[in-house]
């Protein structure tokens, strides 16, 4: 089963273990690298890019400020259609939901395919402990599940993981949950990908329910819309005889022709495509073609929480392209595990933290910290989510929540004493002696990065910064010093 | 307070500062543009970017060229409806997926071809056939008539109805998932041949 991201530590030390990693670091550069070129092209490509961004923007705003009518709408299109709608207020109501249909059915497993909703509400999870294999069928989701890791990345999951070691985990994990992986298997990915087909096109054949999510849902028509690219989202939406389907309730749009904007923003955006391969849209049932019992979900799961939050609700327009992984400096050296959370990167940064609420939860806190604020993300962004804005928001409220009722934040204490240190020559020259001494005599730091050596820790106070960054090793002689014995630098 | 009446409930008490507020201007003018020239030209180009296989033929000519892109593939299935003939080809009497899973091939229209994307929309109406057809057998032909041709995404989505199911396909499933090397094939038809019919 996927394993969770409970229990992951904080933003600096998860970053930290993943900036030593170099394997992962190559390939987060390789990967980001080149789907930023391939972007980069097909929107030079769309003169109107800036008004689809706009119009995308305003659409999805609109929608949210009038959320109850659009979803009541919703509601009432997709059960004229033959569709079953739920409500559920969390993630345990969803899965308990999800677990109820398929129990109804008396199946001991489920076909997935790929949905960031899903991952949110730990759904494999859940109905693993309920007895029910949840199969996931996105190449790179297998491939995370079979390995029993984490996803990294939006769009490609598996973006830390190398051809060799995807031979390795299908070599060893495939035989043991279905059709083993043919013996000669070699690591060309046209030949893994082979693998994947035949493995799984087994579980398809047979899959009595399946689960998926909805890149967009219309209200007026009641249409989902499922957006993908290897064909397992076809065969998920159209084998089974039932079909689930969690969707996010900030995922409605009013009408079947906003999708225009979207089904263009979204490929260009996300794979650097002019269009995905397969793209997928049901209205409830049709009679004689494909799952003939049909059910949505609509998630909150801290959505209203984010849409009462007037500046950080823009979050909210995202269609989860990932365009802003890409093209986030910070992203590209840490990956995704080091936010500890199924949405990483620049809008993981602000989604999780508005989701969850801050003040309670460390690792949700450090968040809105993850990022240089250099305005990258916002700069791509299809749907014009202003990230920074939302980032420094949200640092005022984490600022504000520990303030006062706990003790201040390490960041707050450090910067008064440096205020106190800095503000008086001979203590600023004591401290400085302290630090050359340190640099003198431990020269054991660590290597940063770059090659740089680094100070591991500095001691308190320097241990409230310290312990969030890395600070270069300081120079064994400060230049006051110097200056001082070298009169200026002619002696 | 059961689910549907709580989340309703905080969506409006989230909202209540947009009380009487104007919405926001949608601009619309990426719907009129001029369409480019040689629309069809276009969709062939763009479909064969994607590394499927384009031919371009007239109306009388489209049986031939189906005979063609079917080459030695021996169990066919023609699409209900589908206004070609395809010599032997077997009909949809409601296969399940394990007896699809035994054909090699499925010949069906398409609704609207897509230029700027080089995308063809099934609707899996008359001609085009259940969902599952143009699916599960690895070799999908696919015959768009030039005048269902049009320039960009709102022309299609304005020409599509949304109550049928709906499939866009642009070029033959496709995966980057590992190192982002680009693998076509994955779950559905590695094999996409797209005829366009007339000029
Ligand atoms: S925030 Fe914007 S750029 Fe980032 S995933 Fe969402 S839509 Fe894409």
């Amino acid at each position: 089963m996927t394993a969770t991201f409970v229990g992951m530590p904080a933003f600096p030390g998860a970053a930290r273990t993943a900036l030593a990693d170099t394997q992962l670091r190559q390939n987060l550069a390789h990967a980001t690298g080149t789907i930023r070129t391939k972007r980069a092209r097909v929107v030079g490509e769309v003169e109107e890019w800036e008004e689809l961004r706009l119009a995308g923007a305003a659409i999805k705003d609109n929608t949210l400020h009038h959320l109850d009518e659009h979803l009541l709408r919703l509601e009432e299109s997709l059960t004229e259609l033959g569709a079953t709608v739920h409500w559920a207020r969390d993630a345990e109501e969803a899965c308990r939901i999800v677990a109820e249909v398929a129990r109804g059915h008396g199946v001991d497993e489920v076909v997935k395919v790929k949905s960031m909703a899903t991952q949110e509400i730990g759904l494999n999870e859940h109905l693993a402990e309920e007895g029910i294999l949840a199969w996931e069928t996105d190449l790179a989701e297998l491939i995370v599940q079979l390995g029993d890791d984490l996803p990294s990345h939006i769009l490609v999951p598996a973006i830390h993981r190398n051809r060799a070691e995807i031979r390795e985990i299908f070599r060893r994990e495939m035989g043991k949950v279905g059709r083993p992986a043919p013996e000669d298997l070699t690591d060309v990915p046209a030949e893994l990908a082979g693998a994947a087909r035949l493995h799984l096109r087994e579980k398809f054949l047979r899959a009595k329910v399946g689960v998926s999510g909805a890149n967009f849902a219309v209200a007026d028509t009641g249409t989902l819309v499922v957006v993908e690219s290897e064909g397992n989202g076809r065969m998920c939406l159209t084998l089974p005889e039932v079909l689930v389907s969690v969707v996010g309730v900030e995922k409605v749009v009013p009408t079947w022709g906003d999708l225009d904007v979207f089904l263009q923003l979204l490929p260009r955006s996300s794979t650097g495509e002019r269009m995905n391969p397969y793209t997928s849209t049901w209205a409830g049932i049709s009679p004689g073609d494909g799952p003939q019992e049909v059910h949505v979900v609509l998630l909150d799961n801290g959505r209203t929480k984010a849409l009462a939050d007037t500046v950080g609700r823009q979050a909210l327009r995202c269609i989860r392209c990932s365009a802003c992984l890409n093209v986030c400096p910070v992203y590209e050296r840490t990956g995704g595990h080091a936010y500890g959370s199924v949405y990483p990167g620049p809008i993981g940064a602000i989604l999780n933290p508005l989701l969850k609420g801050v003040g309670h939860d460390d690792q949700v806190d450090s968040l809105p910290y993850a990022s240089s604020l250099c305005g990258a993300c916002f700069e791509v962004c299809p749907v014009r989510i202003d990230i920074p804005e939302v980032l420094v928001h949200l640092r005022s409220q984490v600022v504000d929540t520990h303030r006062g009722h706990k003790p201040p934040k390490p960041e707050a204490v450090a910067m008064r004493t440096a205020a106190w240190t800095l503000g008086d020559a001979r203590r600023l020259g004591l401290a400085e002696r302290a630090s050359g001494l340190v640099g003198r005599l431990t020269r054991r730091g660590r290597a940063l990065p770059g090659g740089r050596r680094a100070l591991g820790r500095l001691p308190w106070p320097g241990s409230l910064w310290s312990d969030a960054r890395d600070l270069p090793q300081p120079p064994t002689e400060s230049f006051r010093a110097w200056w001082k014995r070298t009169s200026g630098g002619r002696g | 307070m059961n689910a549907r009446e709580e989340i309703l409930g905080r969506i409006r008490e989230a909202v209540a500062d947009r009380a009487g507020a104007e919405p926001v201007h949608v601009p619309r003018g990426y719907r009129t543009l001029p369409a480019p020239d040689g629309v069809v030209d276009l969709f062939v180009d763009r479909v064969e970017d994607y590394r499927a296989v384009v031919t371009r033929c007239t109306a009388a000519e489209v049986p031939a060229r189906i005979r063609e892109a079917l080459g030695t593939a021996g169990r066919v299935l023609a699409a209900p409806g589908l206004r070609y003939d395809v010599d032997g080809a077997v009909v949809d009497d409601g296969q399940t997926a394990l007896e699809l899973d035994r054909l090699d091939a499925v010949v069906t229209e398409a609704s609207v071809g897509i230029a700027s994307t080089g995308t063809i929309v099934l609707e899996h109406g008359t001609g085009q056939g259940r969902r599952a057809l143009s699916l599960v057998p690895d070799l999908h032909v696919c015959v768009v008539r030039a005048d269902q041709i049009v320039p960009g995404v709102p022309e299609a989505v304005a020409a599509l109805d949304p109550q049928r199911p709906q499939t866009w396909i642009s070029g033959p499933s496709a995966t980057s998932d590992i190192e982002l090397d680009r693998v076509e094939g994955v779950h559905g038809p590695r094999n996409l041949h797209v005829i366009v019919a007339g000029d």
